[in-house]
């Protein structure tokens, strides 16, 4: 383990980055030599983004890095990997069908006469292979014949062999299991101890003690804390990752009262849901909070049944408790969902207002099949303007409109639809403040109406401002539930829950920052 | 309708002129009854199974298998007609509802067992084929006076009265597509079939039908082309889908679904047939028709892109 008397290998320093809004603000990183540094923070924090800048992924708005003595501005992935910088991704880059070997060294493959030359492929496959402990595999089998764990030990592999100075690992214990987590600590030690220095990205508490030598924690963009070693307490990280907000709202929380319009019971759905049970009244809008991975879009999706549940049911208002075996069931029970990917999954991006904001089993209004356009004009020119969906008319292509403009389109339909229940996911991501406005206004008047609302956000101040109550989902469970009045510790704190250490640390940090 | 629909049909017609008059100019008798005739004996098979496959391909999917079932329609027409003595008026059902069930069968497996309809169409596009060879015993069925009359020139107009029923079946596969429930959920599965289903809409019923409505235009090509021949011949439609495909993406429709008409498809087979009967005029060669053709499709799709990323630049 290195102190402060290590040098350098990576120094980054002042960086910035913004999408359409600032996701890191001046953060600067010292990297030691022969050291893994830890990147801590909840959802949105920046510390992937600023793994993927240091990796030549995506290049920073503003701020410098030296790697060594020299300046370091990677403009590709293969930049940064020439410079000696190789980040591995969360989301693996490899190829199934192809074999082990052709997957380590599928841009550099040896050649002899333009011919591939096999036996110095997997000569060279065998070698990358016992580096991360699997030489015991056979480089020719397909990579397909391989457990995720395992793949990413290979995408480890691949990185190793690039003779890197700096390996930068997203998340990567995300797909893996505990004795696979196991070999992966092991392998980064070992490369540590050959002098690699390792940037680790991650949100698991019970990691740190294992493998940091030192963390860095960032909070909404912003460089937040400094620790040296691994041994830091978890309510401490806790309280820096979420900020000590004050309490806001009534602390008060006003008893539910209207009657259920969705009971979700023992729903079951592989790993990412595990028998949750969850209701929502009339006139509610409940929060889903949780780290990324919690299994609230599965949640969210196998509610509507665009996933199959394996067991459970599900019942709207007074009807029949039941599986939706299709959105097309859900749709007719009641229920609608903004997806969380609203471009792919919502909308035509092609098709005019008229058709998008009319896209629904019952519609567009018809007789006998044959679509009544003037009532197709009225009725989408009414969702328009309830909607205040900003374009130059109904007829304008969605994919010409302002993300929030297609989220109000996408809302208006199911609004439009009369559904009881709304299931949504991230309504407001890549939306701008107005639009978001005119969103969490439009789902308090549907609540107001009689309808209930199951909202998923990363963003705590989103589920402060719009939800009666806050429901906390971890490994596909719902673990806690708050009503009006929660701080962003007590929430955190929850979501971490199976993440960190002991589930007794983890309820005592509840407790430390539990003010009602 | 649109303004970029009825400009995109505006070019169409421009060509399609532009070609009557250039063959005009270079062959003596282009402009006469004779070549209205070909041109209009080629028109109704083709333009019937081009309007199917636009739906088809709008929808998200292609049929490979047009050609088959045309084949496969016409053998029971003419074994209809022929073997069991049934009038023209009970055939012509028949014939149909064959195509139709053929479809029918194509879009079950297509969208049962999800697999592209590319390949289940090629598949039925040998079943079909070998089917056809059963009904009729590998020969050519001779059909006659019982058919013919279908493909006479009426009197005054010059034009068989196939025409006019082709360009109905063309205007009321438009109107299906423009002015139904079903097209709208068809254009917009073509568009994007996820956020369709996840709208609640039920997407299998409509890729299923079109698939059978295809058949069934197929299986009405069969009768116009059996008419125009007099016959059913095992081996009619080969190479069918091609030209249909053509046709249909020379009318403007996108390859990759969720945009298109059926009037433009019909101009596109305007002017593939106005192109085969101008260059026949001229004496060109069978080789030299095919790589004109061929041409002449790549530059209506280069033509077609060209136009999309100038708009896109545009905004």
């Amino acid at each position: 383990m290195s102190g402060d008397s290590g040098s350098v290998a990576l120094r980054a320093e002042g960086i910035s980055k913004a999408w359409s809004t600032p996701v890191l603000d001046r953060v600067s990183l010292d990297l030691r030599e022969g050291e893994v540094h830890v990147l801590m923070g909840s959802n949105g924090a920046g510390k992937s983004t600023l793994a993927a800048i240091l990796g030549g992924l995506v290049p920073a708005d503003a701020g410098r890095m030296t790697l060594g003595d020299l300046p370091y501005a990677p403009r590709s992935r293969a930049a940064a990997e020439t410079a000696g910088v190789v980040m591995v991704l969360q989301e693996m880059n490899l190829f199934p069908g192809m074999s082990l070997a052709e997957n380590l060294f599928l841009d550099r493959l040896p050649s002899r006469f333009g011919l591939v030359d096999r036996a110095a492929l997997h000569r060279r496959a065998g070698v990358a292979l016992e580096r991360v402990g699997l030489g015991d595999l056979d480089p020719r089998i397909p990579l397909a014949r391989l457990g995720v764990g395992h793949r990413q030990l290979v995408e480890i592999a691949r990185a190793l062999d690039r003779r890197c100075r700096v390996l930068i690992l997203d998340e990567p214990t995300a797909a893996l299991s505990a004795r696979e987590s196991d070999l992966l600590f092991d392998h980064v030690r070992r490369l540590v101890a050959e002098g690699v220095s390792v940037v680790y990205v991650t949100h698991r508490l019970d990691e740190l003690p294992r493998i940091a030598d030192r963390i860095s924690v960032l909070r909404d963009g912003r460089f937040v804390a400094e620790h040296l070693g691994g041994a830091v307490p978890p309510e401490q990280l806790i309280e820096e990752m979420s900020g000590r907000s004050a309490p806001q709202g009534s602390a008060a929380a006003s008893p539910p009262t209207g009657e259920v319009v969705l009971a979700v019971t023992g729903l079951e759905r592989g790993a990412r849901v595990r028998s949750v049970s969850l209701e929502i009244r009339s006139g509610e809008v409940v929060g889903l909070a949780g780290l990324v991975g919690a299994g609230r879009t599965e949640l969210l999706r196998t509610i509507f049944g665009a996933d199959p549940a394996v067991a459970g049911s599900v019942r709207v208002g007074d009807g029949r408790a039941g599986l939706s075996r299709s959105p097309r069931q859900a749709v007719a029970a009641g229920i609608g969902m903004l997806p969380e990917d609203r471009r792919h999954d919502g909308l035509l991006l092609g098709q005019p207002i008229r058709v998008n904001a009319l896209l629904l089993p019952s519609q567009p209004p018809a007789r006998r099949g044959w679509i009544d356009r003037a009532a197709e004009r009225e009725a989408a020119e009414a969702i328009r303007t309830a909607m205040e969906v900003d374009c130059t008319s109904i007829e304008q292509p969605v994919g010409q409109l302002s993300g929030g403009n297609q989220q109000k389109v996408v809302l208006g339909r199911w609004l439009a639809a009369g559904c009881r229940v709304l299931l949504c996911d991230e309504p407001t991501r890549g939306v701008d403040a107005a639009a978001k406005g005119t969103i969490h206004r439009l789902l308090r008047a549907f609540v107001g109406r009689g309808g209930g609302v199951l909202l998923a956000s990363g963003e705590l101040a989103e589920l402060r401002s719009l939800c009666d109550r806050v429901l906390v989902m971890a490994g596909g469970s719902i673990v806690a539930e708050f009503s009006r009045g929660w701080s962003d510790e007590e929430v955190t704190a929850a979501a971490f829950h199976q993440a960190g250490p002991t589930p007794a640390r983890a309820t005592s940090a509840v407790e430390a920052g539990g003010r009602p | 309708m649109n303004r970029t629909r009825l400009g995109g049909w505006g070019v169409l017609v421009l060509v399609w002129l532009g070609l009557v008059a250039l063959f005009g100019m270079l062959a003596d008798h282009f402009l006469s009854a004779t070549t209205l005739t070909t041109v209009a004996s080629r028109l109704p098979a083709l333009s019937v199974v081009a309007a199917g496959m636009t739906l088809v391909i709008i929808g998200g999917g292609i049929d490979l298998s047009v050609g088959s079932v045309m084949a496969l329609s016409g053998a029971v027409l003419g074994v209809a007609i022929v073997q069991w003595g049934w009038p023209l008026a009970a055939a012509i059902p028949v014939a149909i509802l064959t195509g139709a069930l053929a479809g029918l069968g194509t879009g079950l497996v297509t969208v049962g067992l999800g697999i592209p309809s590319f390949l289940v169409t090629l598949g039925s596009l040998e079943i079909c084929r070998g089917l056809t060879y059963a009904v009729c015993d590998s020969r050519t069925l001779f059909i006659g006076a019982a058919i013919r009359p279908l493909a006479q020139p009426m009197p005054i107009l010059g034009i068989p009265p196939t025409v006019p029923v082709a360009l109905a079946v063309v205007v009321a596969a438009q109107a299906i597509l423009s002015r139904t429930v079903f097209g709208r959920h068809l254009v917009a599965i073509g568009a994007n079939e996820p956020a369709v289903r996840l709208a609640g809409i039920d997407t299998a019923t409509p890729r299923v039908a079109v698939f059978a409505l295809s058949g069934a235009l197929a299986g009405l090509a069969a009768v116009f082309a059996s008419a125009r021949l007099g016959s059913a011949d095992p081996n009619a439609g080969a190479g069918l889908e091609l030209a249909a495909i053509a046709a249909v993406v020379i009318g403007g429709t996108s390859l990759s679904g969720g945009s298109g008409s059926v009037v433009g498809s019909l101009l596109g087979v305007l002017v593939i047939a106005t192109l085969e009967a101008g260059l026949a005029q001229l004496g060109a060669s069978e080789p030299l028709k095919r790589i004109v053709t061929g041409g002449a499709i790549i530059a209506a799709v280069a033509a077609d892109a060209l136009r999309r990323r100038w708009e896109g630049e545009r905004g």
